[in-house]
């Protein structure tokens, strides 16, 4: 149990794969550049942030042609999705734990 | 960048902004909504003023029948309400356009983009559908229901966009909703209840959404 909380921390500690995630959640296809535009990274960091994401297997992407320019596209894979949503309830859980301390 | 040094509170305040940020068209102004419902406010004078003219004040109350006598301003009731809907619908737009697109340079935001779509498609979905219908109910001579109608659609179509949209739009629905139904059954109310939905309602969300939204620069 500890080993999977620790390697899901790993897929989401850092802000950008997370902020991936959180925009990836609640819409379906997005681009490379609104992902870019919204983190307000660098394209070389988001892309390798956005690899390991796919080798993880949380994410999925899509190639095409827009106005003859190449325009990648990423959504969350269902795995993806439970995985993240594990991550919340972690963060809620660590909020909780936090609070009764201080109770 | 660790986020496993940040306080979890923080992960989740980002979390939720980037969620309603890319999920979310926020940026209407509210000042769009007091413009549209100006021009709500004169059109209905203006309708009001024609019953009145003509002596159709209670039109209302015969659902199926306008008087066969000519106006005095020389427009059939067909010709003159259609022109007023084109007025107040132009004048509604074009400050909807004019103060969107103010505040969305003021920021620098996009205004075209695919959020913006997607909000215009799922309103203009049901306005169409109540727009066909309004026309069927003119067709079929019964336009006592048109005003309601009106606002029928108006509230569906708000509160189908709500979700692309800050949610307050949801209630505005609601409440257009409410006077819509209320509107069926007392036919000679429909332009008072038309106003107030279209004109007081509009004005009074336009005001609360600026103050909420707007008067304050740190906010959405």
């Amino acid at each position: 149990m500890k080993e999977i909380i620790s390697h899901l921390r790993k897929a989401f500690d850092h802000r950008v794969r997370l902020g991936v995630m959180s925009i990836l959640m609640v819409n379906d296809w997005v681009d490379f550049t609104t992902l870019r535009d919204n983190l307000e990274v660098s394209d070389g960091n988001l892309a390798s942030h956005l690899k390991a994401l796919e080798k993880e297997g949380y994410t999925e992407l899509q190639k095409q042609f827009i106005d003859r320019r190449p325009n990648t596209s990423y959504r969350a894979t269902a795995k993806g999705r439970a995985a993240f949503l594990d991550h919340l309830n972690y963060l809620e859980k660590i909020i909780n734990m936090q609070k009764e301390q201080t109770d | 960048m660790k986020e496993s040094t940040r306080h979890p509170l923080d992960q989740l305040r980002d979390i939720h902004r980037l969620m309603e940020r890319t999920s979310r068209f926020i940026g209407l102004s509210g000042l769009s909504g007091v413009g549209a419902g100006c021009f709500a406010l004169a059109g209905a004078v203006l309708a009001q003023w024609y019953l009145l003219a003509g002596g159709l004040a209670s039109y209302g109350h015969s659902l199926y029948h306008w008087p066969a006598t000519v106006h005095p301003w020389g427009w059939s009731p067909e010709v003159f309400f259609t022109l007023d809907a084109c007025f107040i619908l132009a004048g509604a737009l074009s400050s909807g356009i004019y103060f969107t697109t103010r505040r969305a340079q003021r920021k620098g935001q996009a205004i075209w983009d695919a959020l913006t779509q997607r909000l215009l498609l799922n309103l203009a979905i049901p306005l169409l559908a109540g727009g066909i219908f309004c026309l069927a109910l003119f067709y079929h001579g019964i336009p006592g229901l048109v005003a309601p109608t009106t606002l029928i659609f108006y509230g569906l179509a708000l509160i189908n966009g709500s979700k692309y949209t800050l949610n307050e739009l949801y209630y505005l629905g609601l409440c257009e909703l409410v006077l819509g139904s209320v509107g069926l059954f007392f036919i000679g109310s429909g332009l008072l209840l038309w106003t107030l939905g279209f004109g007081v309602l509009h004005i009074g969300y336009g005001v609360f959404m600026y103050r909420k939204y707007e008067r304050n620069p740190s906010s959405p």
